[in-house]
C-alpha cells in the first residue's frame, strides 16, 4: 500500500460505489484502486457510514419479518446454504485483487487481443451498462486521439502515462468527460497496463481511428 | 468512557429501542436508564446503544451465542427488508434476502471490524452487496480486505471513538433538512444514479462533511 498516488476518485464516484448505484465496469475499477488507496478506501468506508445510518434511521420504514423467520435463518446459517465469497485473491505487483477476479489470475492470464501499433487490449465481463477493459499500451506509444461521449476512467496499473495535463503512475486515475480531448502517451521506460472503463463509445476524431473503432468495439 | 463492554447484560430489544428513541432527551432517558439497572450507560443513551450491538457482534463470533444474534435480527431484518423493499424488491424476495443477510452477519462475524464501522453501517453493506447481486444481477467487486495480522482486536479506544463518529453522523443527518435528506435516501436506496448523484446540487454533501471528515480520520487513524 505504499503507492505514491496523486490522482484520487472524486466524492460522488465514492458515494455512489457506497450506494451500491454504480456500473459493475466502475465499481471493478473503484474497487482496484481502493485495494491500492488507503485514502479512498478510508472515504469509501466513510461513505457507507452514511448508509449504516439511513439503515438505523428512526423514520425509516420498517417491514415485519414473516413469521417463523428467525428460525428459518438461523437453519440458513446451521446448513451451510449460503455462499460466502472465496477467500480473495492477494494483489500481485500488476493486478489489485478485485481484478484478479476478473482475469482469473495475474497478467499471465489476460487473453489480449492486438489491436494496431502495439496496442492490445482485453474486455473483461461485466453488466453491459458500462465497459471494462485492459489495455497494454507499448513504452513510449501513443492511444489514439479521443474524446468522450460519457464517463472514462483510466486506472494505471503498470508504468505510466503523460497526457495534455499531467502525469499519472501506477494507482492514479485519470476521470475524463466529455469535455476532454486527449491524447495519452505511455512512458517511455516500461510499458503501461491500465484499466480503462467507460459508460459510452469513445469518439475519434480521425478517419482510421473510427475504423478502427469498429475493431476495438470502443 | 465505556467500561461496560464485557458485562453488558442481556437486554431485551423493545428495551434497546426505547432507550435509543430518547437518547436526546434528557430526561426521560434518566427513566431509562434505571429502567436497564446497573447497565453501565454513558450520559448519551444512543452511544451505548451502538455499542451494545458491537458486544452482541462478539457474543455471536466467540460464543455463537443465538440470544444474542435474536436481538440483533429483531432490531435490524425489519430494517433491512424495509430497505430491500424501499429498492424495489417484492416483499417475498425482500424476506428470502433480508434472511440470507442476517445468516451472512452471522457467518461472517469474524470480519466485523467495529473501529471502522458500526454494526449498522456493517449490516448495510451486506444488504447493499445482496441487493446487487439479487436485484440488480451484477457482481460487486470488493478492494482488497485489509490485513490485521492474526487475531488483532482493535483498540478499544478506536472502537469506541468509531462509534461516537457514528452516532454524531446519524444525529446530523437527522438534522437536514427534509428536502437534503430525501435526496441521500434515494441515492443510497438506489433511485438516483451515478450520475444524478453527481448532478444533484441539492446533495447535502457539504452539510455531513464535517462529521463524514472527523468519521474519515478515525478510519485513517485506525487503518494505521
Amino acid at each position: 500500500m505504499a503507492e505514491k498516488i496523486k490522482h484520487h476518485l472524486t466524492p460522488d464516484i465514492l458515494m455512489a460505489y457506497s450506494a451500491g448505484t454504480l456500473p459493475e465496469a466502475f465499481s471493478l475499477l473503484v474497487a482496484a484502486h481502493v485495494s491500492l488507496c488507503d485514502a479512498c478506501r478510508a472515504e469509501a468506508e466513510s461513505y457507507d457510514t452514511v448508509g449504516g445510518a439511513l439503515l438505523d434511521d428512526q423514520n425509516l420504514e420498517t417491514e415485519a419479518m414473516a413469521a417463523g423467520s428467525l428460525d428459518a435463518t438461523l437453519s440458513l446459517i446451521a446448513d451451510g446454504r449460503i455462499e460466502l465469497p472465496k477467500t480473495p485473491a492477494k494483489t500481485d505487483a500488476t493486478f489489485p485483487a478485485p481484478l484478479q477476479d476478473y482475469v482469473g489470475g495475474g497478467v499471465s492470464a489476460v487473453k489480449w487481443k492486438p489491436v494496431g501499433m502495439g496496442v492490445k487490449q482485453a474486455i473483461l465481463k461485466t453488466s453491459s451498462e458500462a465497459t471494462a477493459r485492459l489495455l497494454f499500451i507499448p513504452a513510449g506509444a501513443a492511444m489514439p486521439d479521443h474524446g468522450h461521449n460519457g464517463l472514462e476512467m483510466t486506472l494505471v496499473l503498470q508504468g505510466g502515462f503523460q497526457d495534455e495535463d499531467d502525469y499519472f503512475a501506477r494507482g492514479d486515475v485519470e476521470i475524463a468527460d466529455s469535455d476532454l480531448h486527449h491524447t495519452p502517451v505511455a512512458d517511455i521506460h516500461e510499458d503501461c497496463i491500465c484499466l480503462a472503463v467507460t459508460d459510452a463509445p469513445l469518439k475519434f476524431t480521425g478517419l482510421l481511428p473510427k475504423l478502427a473503432q469498429r475493431f476495438l468495439q470502443i | 468512557m465505556f467500561i461496560g463492554l464485557d458485562t453488558a447484560p442481556k437486554l431485551s430489544v423493545s428495551g434497546h429501542q426505547t432507550q435509543y428513541r430518547v437518547g436526546s432527551e434528557a430526561a426521560t432517558s434518566v427513566q431509562a436508564r434505571k429502567k436497564v439497572g446497573s447497565r453501565n450507560v454513558s450520559k448519551d443513551g444512543a452511544d451505548s446503544a451502538r455499542m451494545q450491538w458491537v458486544d452482541h457482534m462478539r457474543r455471536i463470533r466467540d460464543a455463537q451465542d443465538k440470544a444474542a444474534f435474536s436481538e440483533l435480527f429483531g432490531h435490524f431484518a425489519p430494517r433491512v427488508k424495509g430497505f430491500l423493499i424501499k429498492s424495489g424488491a417484492d416483499a417475498g424476495l425482500a424476506e428470502e434476502c433480508a434472511q440470507e443477510v442476517m445468516a451472512t452477519v452471522w457467518l461472517k462475524a469474524h470480519m466485523f471490524d467495529p473501529s471502522r464501522a458500526s454494526v449498522a453501517t456493517w449490516i448495510f453493506t451486506v444488504a447493499r452487496n445482496r441487493r446487487i447481486d439479487i436485484l440488480r444481477k451484477q457482481r460487486r467487486p470488493e478492494p482488497e480486505e485489509m490485513t490485521w495480522g492474526p487475531q488483532a482486536e482493535p483498540e478499544q479506544d478506536d472502537v469506541v471513538g468509531l462509534q461516537q463518529e457514528c452516532e454524531l453522523l446519524s444525529k446530523a443527518m437527522q438534522d437536514l433538512p427534509e428536502a437534503q435528506r430525501e435526496l441521500i435516501q434515494k441515492a443510497y436506496f438506489g433511485e438516483l444514479s451515478h450520475s444524478e448523484i453527481a448532478q444533484a446540487t441539492g446533495l447535502p454533501l457539504g452539510t455531513i462533511k464535517s462529521r463524514l471528515r472527523l468519521a474519515l480520520d478515525r478510519l485513517r487513524h485506525a487503518m494505521k
